[in-house]
């Protein structure tokens, strides 16, 4: 099991008292898969993956990542997660503007202490990035952006990673051919997916499916 | 990790060269005005020390004749005998063929503990000293000393510059002054049981330690140059702080970034603050190097303008100190640390999750420069208080940090309710858009022309210090330089014959007879004048009480110095005891600038019946045509050319000084400038990538970006206009405070303060100059920016 | 800056005096030297002989109080000379300096000066006799009957000297000889000086009463290069006579010594190298330095074996030429009082 999430709540606080957000959500992932989080905007999905990844704080409930409790984690723990089990892929390619796409690819692995130089090869090759390995971040295509940001979180070889709808910002035809790229090296590598997205399309294309609707599993 | 983070920190100046640049440079160039300046202070400094060593100046009480310029040597042994250890200094003019050496003569049997006036070679030793002649001159002097004495010449640079020195013996007899001593050293430690000094010698006046020579004087200098080092100080740590919070605005997103990839939030603060530190240290070291480079460029005009004012020597040559560097770096360093504070707690308390958009704007909103404004306040009216209240340099120095504080504080309120003005007088929609734009600029600009309000008003209050002072002295030159030719001599058995042959060729002679004296216990030159035309027609009094000559030449009053008035607490009308046994109304102040001390002018009757001794070794000589009366003295009368000075040379001379004054103060006009420019110029840049969201829509609604660029480069102009303008009077104040609350404090004596319009438009016309250069980089880029970037703004903005 | 070469230049030529106590330049230097079988002529010879090298006027005096406690005091008056002349005014190459001292059990009191021959500020004149640096003085119609002053700081002496005995010449007639190779000085002492007067210390006045000890001595090259200082003794015996020894101590741990007797009628007898004998019994740490602080000392001849203890261990004049100065007390075959002086303890 490399992810478990029992019973979160999380509220944010509001113009009259906290709005909560999600009221007691569970649910448990399993190596290898692939599960769709979609929901209405305000749906907390980007909340939960938030929390998952350590980047927020629950008020209740457990999350588990490779059996590490995160809810309990200190800041540098959580950190610490992020950078060695758990690849966060944004909406934002977020990617660092000064630094070329190869160190960018290399990047986290390098923070983690993991750099497999062929490894990064063949991943920015499956994502048809060999030919821009020495160009920065903003002579790339969103597209091209995003499989940078990809190929940068798989570099890592986290065991879970988190995608906050990282086709949102394309085209349909790219975003349906980074997404497939994506699936397939997740699945190669054997690393637990979970993305948040608003689309069908998308989630179908995902072995497991779960939908958050005003802050509970549906 | 570290590596990792910290490769990817520096990767943001790889890309940003220029944002780099800026930020050293910044560094360098704030930390350079301050070690510069504290470098020409700390070289001048330390040669005032050396020449205080050699003189025993400052550390020891004195024993100083109570009239006349000499002391017996029998009153020395006579002072020995009795148990006093006191140690005889001669000191002198000697004439050398381009000039005068100041010669001193010691006796280092007696010289108390640490004043070791001599520096020693292997091959010298005391008895070469003592009976032989040696003189020791520091390496400026040694060449003037060439052939002008049979002595041993030995240079030692330890020797304060200007001077040399010698036994006491040779200085006798190369002075012409046998068994004549200048002054008596006390050493501080005396025998019990000693008899009462005026007891054995009633002629001599002690004088307390430190109360000597030409330490006050040349302080007034140096205290100009510390307040503008100060000054700078502030600019520099304003561009210091605009730079640093630019560099980490621009990477707030990567930091977020970062810490989304797991980098703890402590470890990337420690490496952003290592990476702060090592900037520092690089960039400190390059700015102490440069200010060295403008010490020594500006040093030679310092030590001439210290030397021209103050007959004290600064040596030519400036030497690195380790204090220096360790000082300059240290600056750097907490100048950083101070800047870099706020942005850095920022960045700690920025949550994860937040937008890593830059927020230059959230510094100063419209609350915060209510809150900056009320602060102000609060400082004007301390200030306020302290110039009714308060007493003491200490307390003037607070005066004048809490005006330019105050100043600096409300700017950004003063600003905006110009900009609310204009825009509620703007016409046209454009207008209406500029003026609430630039509304929107000013909290982002507000730290650069803080700098610039600054280093404007710093470059207005000091010239109009200096210009002041230079007015003043002009004026005080024309009244004291009256007579076309002055001429000196070193022969007293000359000085009748001389006058009587003046007199014959000349329809007014001026002889001038002098004696120093003390007057309510304030070291004074009493002179005696033949009161004539010329006194009574050139002589401007501070304050007198009508018919001031008269009573002087009738011998009924006399006439004394601003500095001695106000240190003795006498004004017009009240008596002071030029002598003992003869106390005489003061008839009138005048002005005496840059000079410590007293001054009381008699007439000449009155001078002779109390000092026969004293003949006159100075005339003035009216003439109509000095040419042929310098042709006559020279040719028929056989006086030496040098022995004659005309007003022009002396005026000339005097006025060189201040040009030279002029130098060292305009060139750091230009760099204070400068260093505001470049604040201008960060600031400008750090908005410009921040303001495209803003500028995108006027595009789009059909403003040019050429066009755009214009405005930018208007606003930029407006703003530091307005600023400026604010300077003018600061600086006014500056003056003001610098003129009749420091310089009393300092000196003793208020300098009348005088606006220099012209002056003023040129700084502000500097100022804009500067401030539009700064801005027109960033302008020009604006309007080459490519449209596809502002295409983007409405493609990204969520 | 300045500071320190000055003092470098003090200690030039005091070290060549300190020399003088142990090993002035073994050249003369133009100065005259001493000759065998000298014939003394006073009142001259107690003034100065400026072409000589080195010359001093060296009272020491052990005092009682009114309560018993006994005191010692010194005053010296140096003569160096950087040329065997003299000049009117500054440039006179006669150098004069001159130590003070007053010592009670528990104290020593210390000052110096320093002044130029020709400016009237120190000098030595015949009749009446007066020899001066400042303030200081020894001065008196003639010299058995003499006024000493001097102050420091913290103390101040003005005392009356009678003396009740002849001139005692030491050596060879007043020829001492100082080394093997034979360096010599001049040298005569009073030693039959009767004191009063005031001693002003810091705690107030003290009326004092005992006697002094004056040594003169002139020379121009008196010590060898291998000596590197001397410990000299001045004892008077509870009897009434009286014993000057010394030793000159060699590098390697040799020593070179001279006497002379003096009995209570002033009758003397000189004893060469070898008849005076003096050990080091107790040695103390003395401003940084191991001094020798108590003797035994023997002189056959007279059965004397006595121990000599300081009065005050810390005897140390810590002046431009550091040395040790002090009363002492005599115990053993004989009982009395005296002064020690130790040179060239480094």
């Amino acid at each position: 099991m490399v992810l478990s999430v029992q019973n979160v709540k999380k509220s944010f606080p509001g113009a009259e008292g906290p709005v909560p957000v999600l009221r007691g959500v569970s649910l448990v992932l399993e190596r290898g898969e692939t599960l769709a989080l979609t929901g209405e905007s305000g749906s907390g999905k980007s909340t939960l993956l938030h929390l998952i990844g350590g980047l927020d704080r629950v008020d209740e409930g457990s999350i588990t990542v490779g059996g590490r409790e995160v809810t309990t984690m200190s800041d540098t723990e959580r950190a610490d997660l992020r950078r060695s089990d758990v690849g966060v892929i944004f909406q934002q390619f977020n990617l660092i503007p000064s630094l070329s796409v190869q160190a960018n690819i290399a990047f986290q692995a390098r923070l983690a202490g993991s750099y497999d130089e062929n490894h990064a090869k063949q991943l920015s090759e499956a994502l048809g990035l060999s030919d821009h390995l020495v160009k920065y971040p903003e002579a790339l295509s969103g597209g091209q952006q995003q499989r940078v940001a990809i190929a940068r979180t798989l570099t890592a070889r986290p065991k879970l990673v988190l995608a906050d709808e990282p086709t949102g910002n394309l085209d349909e035809a790219t975003a349906s051919e980074v997404l497939g790229q994506m699936l397939g090296l997740v699945r190669e590598t054997g690393a637990a997916l979970l993305m948040v997205t608003h689309s069908q399309s998308v989630a179908r294309r995902m072995e497991r499916h779960v939908h958050l609707s005003q802050g509970h599993v549906v | 990790m570290i590596w990792t983070t910290l490769a990817a920190l520096m990767s943001h100046w790889r890309c940003n060269r220029l944002q780099f640049f800026a930020m050293v440079a910044g560094l360098a160039l704030a930390t350079a005005l301050w070690s510069g300046v504290q470098a020409i202070n700390a070289e001048a400094r330390a040669s005032y020390d050396a020449a205080a060593a050699t003189l025993g100046e400052g550390q020891f009480d004195q024993l100083l004749p109570r009239s006349g310029d000499k002391i017996d040597q029998s009153t020395y042994i006579a002072l020995r005998r009795a148990g006093w250890q006191v140690s005889p200094v001669l000191e002198g003019r000697l004439r050398t063929d381009d000039g005068s050496v100041r010669l001193v003569g010691l006796d280092p049997l007696t010289t108390p503990g640490n004043i070791a006036p001599v520096g020693m070679q292997d091959d010298t030793t005391l008895d070469d000293f003592l009976t032989r002649g040696v003189i020791f001159v520091p390496p400026d002097v040694a060449n003037a000393l060439e052939g002008r004495v049979t002595q041993r010449v030995i240079t030692d640079p330890s020797i304060a510059p200007g001077a040399a020195l010698t036994d006491i013996g040779v200085a006798q007899s190369l002075l012409d002054a046998e068994r004549r001593l200048s002054r008596l050293i006390i050493a501080p430690n005396q025998p019990m049981g000693l008899p009462a000094l005026d007891q054995i010698a009633p002629g001599l006046v002690r004088q307390p330690a430190q109360d000597a020579g030409a330490d006050r004087l040349t302080d007034s200098f140096h205290l100009n140059l510390t307040a503008f080092g100060l000054l700078s100080f502030a600019v520099g740590i304003f561009i210091v702080h605009g730079t640093i919070s630019l560099a980490f605005e621009q990477r707030r997103s990567m930091v977020r970034t970062l810490r989304a990839l797991g980098v703890p939030l402590k470890v990337l603060i420690l490496l952003m603050i290592s990476e702060l530190v090592v900037f520092a240290l690089v960039a400190g070291g390059i700015g102490v190097a440069l200010g060295y480079v403008i010490a020594a460029v500006l040093l030679p005009n310092v030590a001439a303008t210290l030397q021209g004012l103050y007959g004290a020597s600064v040596a030519g040559t400036l030497q690195l100190r380790p204090e220096w560097w360790l000082s300059g770096l240290a600056i750097a360093v907490l100048g950083t640390g101070f800047a870099a504070s706020g942005a850095l707690w920022k960045i700690a308390q920025m949550p994860l999750l937040a937008s890593a958009r830059p927020r230059a704007w959230s510094v100063a909103s419209g609350a915060t420069a209510r809150r900056l404004g009320a602060l102000a306040a609060v400082l004007f009216a301390t200030g306020a208080g302290i110039a009714i209240w308060g007493q003491g340099l200490t307390l003037a120095f607070a005066l004048l940090a809490c005006l330019l504080i105050g100043a600096a504080l409300a700017l950004p309120l003063l600003l905006r309710g110009a900009v609310n003005l204009a825009d509620r007088k703007a016409r046209s929609a454009m207008w209406q858009w500029f003026w609430a734009d630039t509304r929107q600029q000013v909290p982002g600009m507000s730290l650069a022309l803080m700098a610039l309000l600054l280093a404007t008003a710093a470059n207005v209050g000091v010239s109009t210090m200096v210009s002041s002072f230079r007015v003043t002295f002009v004026d005080f030159l024309d009244q004291r330089l009256a007579p076309e030719l002055f001429i000196r001599i070193e022969d007293a058995d000359q000085s009748p014959d001389l006058e009587r042959f003046l007199v014959s060729e000349a329809p007014e002679v001026l002889p001038l007879l002098s004696v120093d004296t003390e007057i309510a216990d304030i070291p004074t030159e009493l002179f005696g004048v033949r009161v004539g035309p010329t006194y009574r027609e050139n002589w401007l009094f501070l304050d007198d009480s009508g018919n001031a000559w008269e009573r002087v030449a009738e011998g009924r009053a006399v006439v004394v110095s601003e500095q001695l008035a106000r240190r003795a607490g006498l004004w017009t009308g009240d008596s002071a005891t030029v002598a003992p046994e003869l106390t005489l109304p003061i008839a009138g102040i005048v002005a005496d600038y840059g000079n410590p001390f007293g001054q009381a002018i008699m007439s000449e009757a009155m001078f002779r019946r109390l000092h026969p001794d004293v003949v006159p070794l100075s005339f003035g000589v009216r003439t109509e045509d000095p040419a042929e009366l310098r042709r006559k003295l020279t040719e028929d009368y056989g006086l030496s050319d040098t022995a004659i000075t005309d007003q022009a040379r002396i005026k000339a001379f005097s006025l060189s000084v201040f040009e030279r004054t002029f130098t060292v103060t305009g060139a750091l006009n230009v760099l204070t400038l400068a260093v505001a420019a470049f604040a201008i110029l960060m600031s400008l840049l750090t908005l410009a990538s921040i303001r495209l969201p803003q500028l995108a829509p006027a595009w789009a609604l059909g403003l040019t970006r050429r066009r755009l660029g214009q405005l930018e480069l208007l606003r930029a102009v407006v703003l530091a206009m307005l600023t400026t303008v604010l300077a003018v009077p600061l600086g006014m104040m500056l003056a003001w405070v610098l003129l009749s609350y420091v310089n009393v404090e300092a000196f003793g004596w208020k300098l009348p303060l005088y606006v220099f319009p012209g002056h003023y438009a040129r700084l502000m016309l500097f100022a804009l100059l500067a401030a539009a250069l700064a801005a027109l980089w960033p302008a020009l880029r604006l309007a080459r920016t490519p449209p596809s970037d502002l295409l983007k703004v409405f493609a990204n903005d969520r | 800056m300045i500071v320190r070469p000055l003092l470098l230049l003090l200690l030039i030529p005091l070290q060549a005096v300190a020399q003088g106590f142990a090993g002035l330049g073994t050249n003369a230097d133009g100065f005259a030297v001493p000759t065998p079988e000298p014939e003394f002529t006073f009142p001259q010879d107690h003034g100065a002989h400026p072409d000589y090298r080195i010359e001093w006027w060296y009272l020491t005096a052990n005092l009682t109080g009114p309560d018993g406690t006994t005191y010692g005091v010194q005053w010296t008056l140096f003569r160096s000379a950087l040329a065997p002349e003299t000049r009117e005014g500054w440039s006179d190459p006669q150098v004069w300096f001159a130590h003070a001292a007053a010592t009670t059990p528990d104290r020593h009191y210390v000052a110096e000066r320093v002044a130029r021959g020709g400016i009237g500020q120190a000098g030595v004149t015949i009749a009446p006799f007066e020899a001066w640096i400042d303030d200081w003085r020894m001065a008196g119609p003639s010299f058995d009957d003499l006024s000493l002053s001097a102050r420091g700081t913290e103390f101040a002496y003005d005392l009356d000297l009678q003396a009740n005995g002849p001139l005692i010449f030491h050596g060879d007639a007043g020829f001492s000889v100082k080394s093997a190779e034979g360096q010599a000085s001049y040298y005569y002492s009073q030693p039959f000086y009767k004191v009063s007067g005031t001693l002003t210390l810091p705690a107030g006045d003290v009326e004092v009463t005992g006697s002094a000890w004056l040594d003169r001595e002139w020379s121009s090259q008196p010590l060898a290069e291998t000596q590197s200082g001397w410990d000299w003794f001045s004892l008077s015996f509870d009897t009434g006579d009286k014993l000057m020894g010394f030793l000159l101590r060699e590098d390697g741990g040799a020593s070179f010594s001279s006497a002379t007797w003096i009995a209570a009628d002033g009758t003397t007898t000189a004893y060469p190298d070898g008849a005076f004998a003096a050990q080091p019994l107790e040695v103390r740490e003395v401003a940084g330095r191991d001094v020798p602080t108590q003797w035994a000392v023997q002189l056959q001849d007279h059965n004397i074996d006595v121990t000599v203890t300081a009065l005050n261990p810390n005897s140390w004049m810590a002046l431009s030429i550091p040395y040790w100065e002090g009363p002492v007390a005599v115990t053993g075959s004989h009982t009395g009082r005296g002064y020690l002086e130790m040179t060239g303890y480094e």
